[in-house]
């Protein structure tokens, strides 16, 4: 471990994402991620690697295709808006098979929204986003450190499993400035040589084709087949979750992912210190999303709070993880309006 | 034995699946023939678009990546940019290239990326049955301008050799069509010129081919090609628009 930096969170997720390898980035901007394609435009031309600003994010996500498609690690960011425009060519990748890294600052919403840390975008992080029966992994952090990590661990998983990886933070922690300690390794590359295309002469057989077009039905299904192969490989080795306090047997749990998170952990600590214990579990993988964990968190408990930055999205995924083993509740914030650990505090106070 | 004529190393085995007297078929043809003379098959990188074109990756023998509609100049800034070495190049219909997909013509041109575009226009969009393309003639029919293609409410063909040509940076600009043999032969030259300029690193080559589409314009081969003559050339004029690094020796523009 290096020297801890203080960073933006966009900031920091760019440089780690170098020190990770990545040497092609291509992207549009728009706020609140610019950090993230402005420290990429400083810093790419001084590893010899490619910052590209793109027409649009139609065409930065297609860059990324083409960049992966040649077997380098590549990497686009954006924020909500642009995202819904990338999903087009997020798919294809998906059915492609090819590793990309694409990082979501997330923004208000619908429309235009506002540039507020709303996390209104799970649904569409978690469901595969765009057309067609697929997913992809989504890493959710809750601190300027955790944005950092999840750059390697994003090119690791894509490069593993042969996928895009999407890493989805609220604007809040694109904006925050933390100390960051860098990781001094970077993931070993895998070879990717061969179903990469590029140049070959005599060190392959044959050409490549890289394709998602299978017209007849039975060949897509076989696809379909393998690729949800996959997603089982994914599941059993990637879920990652954090819980805190779990061990004062608290008979109310928090289940929240990244900010709305990070403040529940101060309003838990305020609450422990008036004599009263809750529990959180923190969902790290939003998908695939830790179902197991969020159960066991629930068997001892008498009632679960979802605390979410938008009206609830990922209460779905806990309620069907709960089972109705105990009661669900629900507290959200739109518009980016964000809670205070005192109002968590006083909400579960309220819940209990 | 001596071989006369064969089937061009860069093409598969895979028969064409184009409809009988469509000039895609031509248009690969010429295009595998250029690689094989350069012999570049192992560097090269084909782009298959969406379109009637979409099996492209299916008779190229280069390595070969279908994308997204009419963003294949996107998908080539990334692999050129990835694999300063490969030559890539895109080979996209009028809906791809000029509709759909015209911000990244227009900005890969922009930029000069060293990638050659091979444009084929056959006024209409012929994969999903004859609608309407940005190349369709002034009152032409297609499926979706039943009654003839009103300018005054959906425009005039685009040109898009003109418009390109009006940037300063793209290196290489020129419009053939397919539709003789003589024209084929020259077709063929501007294939080759453009994938030469690929590799010596010129920057961006474009080619414009007039085609045909019988199937969608109800017509036979031949009268295809008259009605493409009598029809299209007028708005579509065959010529070089811009040749930078003519004359030039490779390496010497610099940008
Ligand atoms: C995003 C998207 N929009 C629309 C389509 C449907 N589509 C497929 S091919 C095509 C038009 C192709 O026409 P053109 O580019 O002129 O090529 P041609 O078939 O004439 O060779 C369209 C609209 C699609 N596949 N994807
Ligand atoms: S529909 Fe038209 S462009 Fe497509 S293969 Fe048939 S003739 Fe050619």
């Amino acid at each position: 471990m290096g020297e801890k930096i203080l960073m933006k969170g966009n900031e920091a997720v760019a440089e780690a994402a170098i020190r990770a390898g990545c040497r092609h980035y291509f992207a549009y901007p728009i706020t609140p991620q610019n950090e993230l394609v402005e420290y990429m435009a400083k810093r790419m031309p001084k590893v010899n690697g490619t910052f590209l600003q793109a027409e649009s994010e139609l065409a930065a996500i297609n860059m990324v295709l083409g960049a992966a498609a040649c077997g380098v690690r590549a990497m686009t960011s954006s924020s909500s808006p642009g995202i819904s425009l990338k999903q087009e060519g997020i798919s294809y990748i998906a059915a492609c098979r090819l590793p990309a890294v694409i990082v979501n600052v997330t923004r208000g919403g619908p429309g235009l929204g506002n540039i507020a840390p709303m996390m209104c975008d799970y649904f569409q992080a978690t469901r595969g986003g765009g057309h067609g029966d697929y997913y992809t992994p989504v890493l959710c952090p809750s601190t300027v450190q955790e944005f950092a990590d999840h750059a390697p661990l994003a090119f690791e998983i894509a490069e593993r499993y042969l996928t895009p990886v999407l890493i989805l933070a609220d604007g809040l922690l694109g904006q925050m400035m933390e100390p960051v300690e860098f990781p001094e390794k970077t993931p070993v590359p895998k070879d990717q040589s061969d179903w990469c295309v590029g140049p070959w002469e005599g060190k392959r057989t044959s050409h490549h084709v890289i394709n998602s077009l299978f017209i007849v039905p039975e060949d897509l299904e076989e696809k379909t087949r393998i690729l949800f192969e996959v997603y089982e490989e994914i599941k059993k080795n990637e879920i990652r979750y954090e819980t805190y306090n779990m061990e004062s047997n608290p008979s109310l749990v928090v289940a929240a992912a990244g900010t709305a998170a990070r403040v529940t952990k101060s309003a838990i600590d305020e609450l422990k210190a008036e004599g009263i214990e809750v529990g959180l579990v923190r969902p790290i993988t939003l998908w695939p999303f830790p179902s197991e964990a969020v159960a066991k968190a629930a068997s001892g408990a008498k009632k679960m709070l979802v605390i979410e930055l938008n009206m609830g999205q990922m209460v779905e995924d806990i309620r069907l993880a709960v089972s109705g083993a105990c009661p669900v509740e629900f507290a959200g914030k739109a518009g980016g309006v964000v809670f205070t650990p005192e109002d968590i505090a006083a909400l579960i106070k309220e819940k209990m | 034995m001596k071989v006369v004529a064969k089937r061009p190393e860069a093409l598969t085995d895979v028969r064409l699946t184009y409809c009988p007297g469509c000039l895609h078929g031509v248009a690969h043809r010429i295009i595998a023939e250029s690689v094989d003379e350069l012999g570049i098959k192992e560097r090269t990188i084909g782009i298959a678009p969406v379109g009637c074109a979409v099996f492209a990756y299916r008779f190229f023998a280069c390595d070969m990546v279908q994308v997204p509609h009419g963003r294949a100049p996107a998908v080539a800034t990334g692999m050129r940019r990835a694999r300063p070495g490969a030559i890539v190049f895109t080979y996209q219909g009028d809906g791809d290239l000029a509709a759909i997909g015209t911000a990244e013509t227009v900005h890969s041109a922009n930029r000069n990326e060293n990638i050659s575009v091979f444009f084929i226009n056959n006024a209409v969009y012929g994969m999903t049955g004859g609608q309407m393309a940005p190349t369709t003639l002034p009152g032409m029919r297609a499926t979706t301008s039943p009654y003839g293609r009103d300018v005054s409410d959906t425009g005039f063909p685009m040109r898009v050799c003109e418009m390109l040509a009006t940037l300063e940076m793209p290196n290489y600009i020129e419009r053939v069509s397919l539709l003789s043999p003589k024209e084929i032969v020259k077709a063929k030259k501007a294939v080759k010129k453009a994938l030469k300029y690929t590799m010596e690193g010129r920057g961006f080559s474009f080619v414009e081919m007039i085609s045909t589409c019988p199937t969608n314009w109800g017509l036979d081969p031949v009268s295809s090609r008259e009605w493409a003559r009598e029809n299209m050339l007028p708005v579509f004029p065959p010529g070089l628009f811009k040749d930078r690094s003519a004359g030039a020796k490779p390496g010497a523009e610099k940008e």
